[in-house]
């Protein structure tokens, strides 16, 4: 390969009790690509993502962002570096309207002498900013951008944080199980959301159960078993019930796919 | 926005989707009754509710009780009575609103207030060191509660159970159990008394102390709503986890609000010399469960991150009014206690009532 991984992961593991949730599993996620993780459920697939965005230290291994190595301590701080997660439980307020939602964290202050000194919110332009980027990624249509986030639908709240990651993200973005609660349209929805954020040069993690979903959108396929990478396969060149295989154990993956 | 890039994608099932109904899904609009009705508005503003319930309990003790009640001078003298359970409230919804509980309030008031006396007094120090002393004093006192909740992790029930225990002996052995008399304030540090001063206005006599519970609440609105580290705060007390995984330090925004708890128990202190007249330490003893009481009733949510900060000063009040009336209508206090408690379980009631209809 001569392009050089933008995230890359070696020999990371983690053990709860005696449980050993990651064995010495690897990573690599190149630029502009779409990135599907898949595996049985206990394969390991959600510590891994928690690693990589910060939620979890894993007790041995390291992580790189762009060749360099990275220790995240918290979320906050994979976030600063770059890296948004979308997580199964979206990690939304429920009693928190949807502009506040989407700047949790990292709220705009106004200028001047309020903001600066009596640490005035600008709520305004953090509305005005998530009305246009909820309508630029047209997730969803919602007439009041101060409703709580409690009063959407499934896919919306969905969307809500999709969005939120596609407009902070500036290096990876990673969605754990961004369909498993949705519809067929609102589905349709975030998997184009995906292609459209893709198509801006972010490269995108995808963890999924969702074989079609998978094999739609993913440009390589990462298989998780028993808490390491077993291989990495092209979805052009592999059909569906062979990454169930593999993944599985039904079937030894091929050679080649075990380095790529 | 299904993009071309997007549409070859597309899988055979999802064909149909181009052709699906887009019109908003819409109801037949059932006849609402009024209790309907009145449920919806107060889902929609729960701060009314205590509002609605201090206005309808004016009027009616103004019947009851007649013109001592209504008068000015009564309902300046209610402000009076409830401003240090008002102020601790304050404190006591900060807590509540993270989803946790603080009973210490009381003792650390009482024992911020000890300190405040026992330096301006009989060590003589200049009264503003010795209330600074005190307000820090209150601030450390709610970190530490703040710390063995986030960082060794106990219940702030059980954390702050002992914590009063702790802070009441402390107060108990700092003070030798004696009082302060109000002469030798006077003497030596007039200024521990400052919030027992009043203004007269047409009758109304407002007191300092009462002037300082409106502006502690007019504070704490604002850092709630309109600054990020208040936002932070309802979302910790929403729920802790998804903050956590949004990007917030929970643990740091945690002891910040006990601290921040404590403080105002340090400023309540102060307003409580002023309101006494004196520095006691047996006094305020219920003050922590009586805080809780109106914050329950100002309609904040025990299970944290909902309300709003001014339901508690209205709770605050409710409370006052329902004394006062029940007083000046010859009741006996018992029953004062009595009502009192029925309110308490009515509000929480009412809370759940509201809480049902959907949005």
């Amino acid at each position: 390969m001569t392009v050089q991984p933008i995230l890359t992961a070696r020999g990371l593991v983690k053990r709860y009790g005696r449980v050993v949730a990651l064995n010495h599993a690897d990573f690599d996620l190149y630029p502009g690509e779409v990135l599907a993780v898949i595996g049985d459920n206990g394969a390991g697939k959600t510590t891994l993502i928690k690693a990589i965005s910060g939620a979890i230290r894993p007790d041995e291994g390291e992580i790189r962002l762009d060749g360099q190595k990275v220790d995240f301590r918290s979320p906050l701080e994979a976030r600063d570096a770059g890296i948004e997660t979308v997580h199964q439980t979206l990690a939304l307020s429920p009693a928190l309207s949807i502009a506040d939602n989407m700047f949790l964290g990292r709220e705009l202050r106004k200028p001047g002498f309020r903001g600066r000194w009596l640490r005035a919110l600008d709520r305004d332009k953090m509305e005005e900013v998530a009305r246009q980027k909820l309508n630029e990624l047209g997730l969803l249509t919602i007439q009041n951008i101060r409703q709580a986030v409690e009063t959407l639908s499934g896919g919306q709240r969905q969307g809500v944080a999709v969005v939120r990651a596609a407009t902070f993200g500036s290096k990876v973005i990673i969605m754990d199980e961004p369909t498993a609660a949705l519809g067929v349209k609102e589905s349709r929805k975030v998997l184009d959301l995906i292609q459209d954020v893709k198509s801006r040069g972010l490269p995108i993690v995808l963890i999924s159960h969702n074989m079609p979903h998978v094999f739609e959108v993913a440009d390589r396929i990462h298989v998780h078993r028993l808490g390491r990478r077993l291989c990495v396969i092209d979805p052009k060149k592999h059909t569906m019930s062979d990454a169930v295989a593999y993944m599985t154990g039904a079937m030894e993956p091929p050679v080649e796919a075990a380095v790529a | 926005m299904s993009d071309a890039g997007a549409a070859p994608h597309k899988q055979d099932f999802e064909e149909v989707l181009d052709r699906s109904d887009k019109s908003v899904a819409a109801f037949e609009g059932h006849e609402k009754n009024l209790m309907d009705r009145l449920q919806h508005f107060l889902h929609g503003n729960p701060t009314m509710v205590p509002v609605i319930v201090l206005a309808i309990s004016i009027i009616a003790f103004g019947f009851i009780a007649g013109d001592r009640f209504f008068s000015a001078f009564n309902l300046s003298l209610i402000m009076q009575q409830v401003s240090i359970i008002g102020i601790l409230a304050a404190a006591q919804s900060l807590v509540i609103l993270t989803a946790g509980i603080d009973l210490s309030v009381g003792a650390n008031m009482v024992l911020a207030s000890v300190i405040m006396g026992n330096l301006g007094v009989q060590l003589g120090l200049p009264a503003p060191v010795a209330i600074g002393i005190g307000f820090i004093c209150g601030a450390l006192a709610g970190a530490l509660n703040g710390f063995l909740v986030t960082k060794v992790r106990l219940p702030p029930f059980i954390v702050t159970l002992g914590t009063w225990n702790i802070f009441f002996a402390l107060n108990l052995w700092l003070s030798g159990a004696q009082s302060i008399r109000s002469q030798d304030i006077d003497a030596q540090a007039p200024l521990l008394k400052f919030f027992g001063e009043s203004i007269n206005i047409g009758g109304a006599q407002f007191t300092f102390g009462s002037m300082l519970m409106v502006l502690i609440f007019a504070v704490l609105w604002y850092v709630l709503n309109r600054t990020a580290w208040g936002r932070h705060v309802y979302a910790v007390g929403d729920d802790k986890d998804a903050a956590e995984l949004a990007g917030i330090r929970t643990s740091r925004t945690l002891v910040q609000v006990y601290a921040l708890a404590g403080l105002v128990c340090g400023i309540a202190a102060w307003a409580a010399i002023g309101r006494v007249g004196s520095v006691s330490p047996q006094s305020f003893q219920e003050a922590n469960l009586q805080s809780i009481t109106a914050v329950v009733i100002g309609g904040i949510s025990l299970f944290g991150g909902r309300g709003s900060i001014i339901g508690p000063l209205v709770g605050a009040l409710i409370v006052g009014v329902f004394n006062s009336g029940l007083r000046l209508a010859g009741v006996d206090v018992l029953w004062q206690v009595f009502a009192i408690g029925w309110l308490t379980i009515i509000a929480v009631a009412m809370d759940q009532w509201i809480r049902k209809v959907s949005a």
